[in-house]
């Protein structure tokens, strides 16, 4: 206990020295956040430099081994980092699907050549990944996807169609699920790779989603060589692979627990509504609305922290990841709804400097796909009924 | 602090599981009621709890209590819930001793806490006086006469009220509101017991120029409001870990029905349209978990946010109880409509209990005026 005390102080004390200054206040909008990659626009000299200094102590990935880039901390010692970082007001210095996804996924089943190759770039910042899983018949029933990896020998070569590829079209790799025996069943005959988004035959375009924004893309390829030391894991071993990421995935919704909480929606009602002559919020229905959405958003920031405490000991159920995505992308949704609600009109505005941008009704609609990406709420409910539940037939 | 039991609790909640399951399940309450007992609880069950130490879980050691906390209070609570086993635990040894052990005279907790601990002597809190929780409504007037006092008015659902040996009542005085602790055979006090939906007792008490003496009085006269707020809090978050034994075991119970009920040829728990409401229902009632727990240990730790955790915590637990035995009767269909049937047993339980100390409107409420809207 003394030794994380310690830790603390000396963490404190070295976020204090070297965090600038201009990393402590809240981003001013999504073209703020530090991606990293090849094509990475730093906006200000010091998100490099602060990317730049917690690369070097590891922190950017705290927790994988300091050979691969990390910072070799335990898990105790990693969430004392949130926190102090959380606590001074911190940015995150850099965030990937590298590192929430690819790294993990390498850390449990690549070889020690992949992991020197890809991680310590991954930790430094300096090559960007997207996720190439969905493809045009392929969504929730993930495991029927298309895209064909044919064997020449020393490479594979994929021909084929993704989508909902996060930020392909800024990416420099991909990490992929190709299928590498067409005639084995859907769960069986595919494969992890890995390839260079600037590899000949490989095109993206995004997609203008309801938001009005693009993070996504339609990803084609047409003939694209990937070498066989590209490979994750075993030759149609992929799926074990795929579902260790989509359950991490749905973990990754976990350590929003630790973090900053959202600002109250009840203080947002109040700034924009106002209260009435006894205190109480000048829309009285609105207001039993929103006591009861932070009610279950509290609830649930429990149900996050217990889980964590549960998993610790090892008596966390391995499906339970479902419980928390099915809830918290319900939750996220409701709350954007009573955001509308509680904005009213100064809600509905899409351009602008007063609306920056529409950024209100813009998170609204991009709200809606928390329940549709990484597995919808009906396939969480369904995993729940057979997995948890013991449910036939599910 | 982990948000998990620790070991200790952990055997305690499974030695009131293993316990009520087996000396007071349902079955207890349907026969206590179809004989309509007097009491309408057994009071060799309530021997066996105070042999069980569960009586004086929240009396201080040196009155021969454990000297326990809302955590532990609430994995007994949440055995009562799952077994709808009826006792005055609630009313006597939550509601009753809290108070007693908190702000009492030392003559008060020596007569009563020992007492209380040792299963011999039942306290109901009398502070109800209309339909709905509105505890800051008190019409009873307590008038000073001749260096004591005089009760004139009336409490309803009064917990434990027809068998109470000692009524803690909050009055009207010229200070504010005040509490004291009566003498359930007092002159003047008319208990007309209440029989409820659930087959658990409650009582209408009609305080007809009842007199007593000042060191009647808990804490200072004027007090009883605050005094009130934070035992109510204790007595709340022990209704929440019922309402989520009610849960729970309605929840495992229509579970296993969906798992053998067959109709069209195949085990309606095949069906998706009851998969999806049983999943829902289960992560209502983790995240349900996790709050109930949360609260009581803010509670435990006196934490700044306690009191509108407890609140969430009633209000969550009450909603969350309701529709899971509302969606227990409606999966089980007719058999579910029969009182021979047990799940109607907890669709009662969970009304009253959701009535109790606030129901989930009042909660919300409460939750909101301490968040400042």
């Amino acid at each position: 206990m003394d030794e994380l005390l310690a830790f603390r102080q000396e963490v404190r004390a070295w976020l204090e020295a070297y965090c600038p200054p201009e990393m402590r206040v809240p981003m001013a909008g999504d073209d703020e956040i530090t991606w990293g990659g090849r094509n990475m626009a730093f906006k200000f000299e010091a998100q490099r430099t602060w990317l730049a200094r917690m690369a070097e102590k590891g922190w950017t990935v705290p927790e994988w081994p300091v050979e691969y880039g990390g910072g070799g901390l335990t898990r105790e010692q990693a969430k004392v980092l949130r926190q102090e970082m959380a606590s001074l007001g911190c940015r995150v210095p850099l965030q990937s699907f590298g590192i929430w996804m690819l790294g993990p996924a390498l850390l449990k089943y690549g070889s020690e050549e992949q992991k020197r190759e890809h991680l310590p770039p991954i930790a430094r910042g300096e090559i960007r990944w997207c996720q190439g899983y969905s493809e045009p018949n392929a969504g929730s029933d993930l495991a029927s996807l298309q895209t064909r990896a044919e064997d020449r020998g020393d490479h594979f070569v994929v021909n084929g169609q993704k989508v909902w590829t996060s930020y392909a079209d800024k990416a420099d790799w991909i990490f992929c699920l190709v299928r590498t025996d067409p005639t084995a069943s859907k769960h069986t005959g595919i494969s992890f790779v890995l390839f260079d988004m600037a590899t000949p035959g490989v095109s993206t375009r995004p997609i203008t989603l309801i938001s009005g924004k693009s993070p996504f893309c339609e990803t084609f390829f047409d003939d694209v060589r990937v070498e066989k030391r590209n490979l994750v894991g075993e030759l149609n071993g992929g799926w074990t692979i795929a579902k260790y990421l989509l359950t991490h995935e749905r973990d990754m919704i976990g350590a929003m627990g630790e973090v900053a909480a959202p600002p109250r929606l009840g203080q947002f009602a109040v700034q924009a509504i106002g209260l009435d002559a006894s205190g109480k919020l000048d829309e009285p229905v609105l207001r039993t609305d929103i006591a009861r959405f932070e009610i279950d958003e509290v609830a649930f920031r429990l149900l996050l922290e217990r889980s964590g405490d549960l998993a610790r000991q090892g008596k966390v159920h391995p499906a339970f990841s479902s419980v928390l995505k099915f809830y918290g992308a319900e939750l996220n949704k409701r709350r954007y709804e009573l955001l509308m609600a509680a904005g009213g009109s100064t809600a509905l505005e899409w351009e602008g400097e007063r609306s920056h941008g529409g950024e209100v009704a813009r998170e609204w609609l991009r709200a809606k796909a928390n329940s549709i990406e990484g597995g919808t709420s009906e396939v969480q409910l369904n995993v729940i009924s057979k997995r948890i539940l013991g449910l036939p037939g599910a | 602090m982990a948000l998990v039991l620790n070991q200790e609790q952990d055997m305690l909640r499974e030695s009131a599981l293993q316990f009520m399951k087996e000396r007071a399940p349902v079955s207890q309450l349907r026969a206590l009621r179809d004989k309509r007992s007097d009491d309408g609880f057994a009071r060799e069950t309530w021997a066996s709890f105070a042999e069980m130490g569960f009586t004086g879980a929240l009396v201080p050691e040196e009155f021969g209590g454990l000297g326990l906390g809302a955590v532990e209070a609430g994995a007994i609570m949440e055995a009562i819930g799952r077994n709808l086993t009826a006792v005055p635990f609630f009313s006597t040894a939550v509601l009753g001793a809290s108070l007693l052990a908190r702000h009492g005279s030392a003559a008060q907790k020596e007569r009563c806490l020992a007492a209380i601990a040792g299963g011999e002597l039942l306290v109901a809190l009398a502070v109800d006086e209309s339909a709905k929780h509105r505890p800051e409504k008190v019409a009873l007037r307590a008038d000073q006469d001749g260096g004591g006092y005089v009760l004139r008015g009336e409490k309803v659902f009064v917990v434990d009220g027809h068998v109470a040996d000692r009524l803690i009542v909050s009055a009207r005085t010229g200070e504010g509101v005040t509490l004291f602790l009566v003498d359930g055979a007092a002159a003047g006090v008319r208990r007309e017991r209440s029989i409820l939906v659930d087959a658990h007792n409650a009582a209408r008490i009609v305080f007809d120029g009842v007199r007593v003496d000042p060191d009647a009085v808990i804490g200072e006269p004027g007090q009883g409001a605050a005094l009130l707020e934070g035992v109510f809090d204790i007595g709340r978050t022990a209704l929440a870990a019922e309402l989520l034994g009610i849960a729970e075991e309605a929840f495992e119970r229509t579970v296993g029905y969906l798992k053998e009920r067959r109709q069209f040829g195949q085990i309606i728990g095949e069906f998706q349209a009851l998969q999806h409401r049983a999943s829902t229902l289960y992560t209502d009632i983790e995240i349900t978990r996790a709050l109930v727990l949360g609260a009581q240990q803010a509670l435990d730790a006196g934490a700044p946010n306690a009191a509108a955790l407890v609140s969430a915590a009633k209000a969550r637990a009450g909603t969350t109880a309701t529709t899971a035995v509302q969606e227990g009767v409606q999966m089980h269909g007719g058999i579910g409509m029969t009182d021979e049937f047990e799940i109607g047993f907890f669709m009662k339980r969970a009304r009253v209990v959701e009535e109790l100390l606030g129901d989930a409107r009042f909660h919300a409420d409460r939750w909101a005026r301490l968040s400042a809207y």
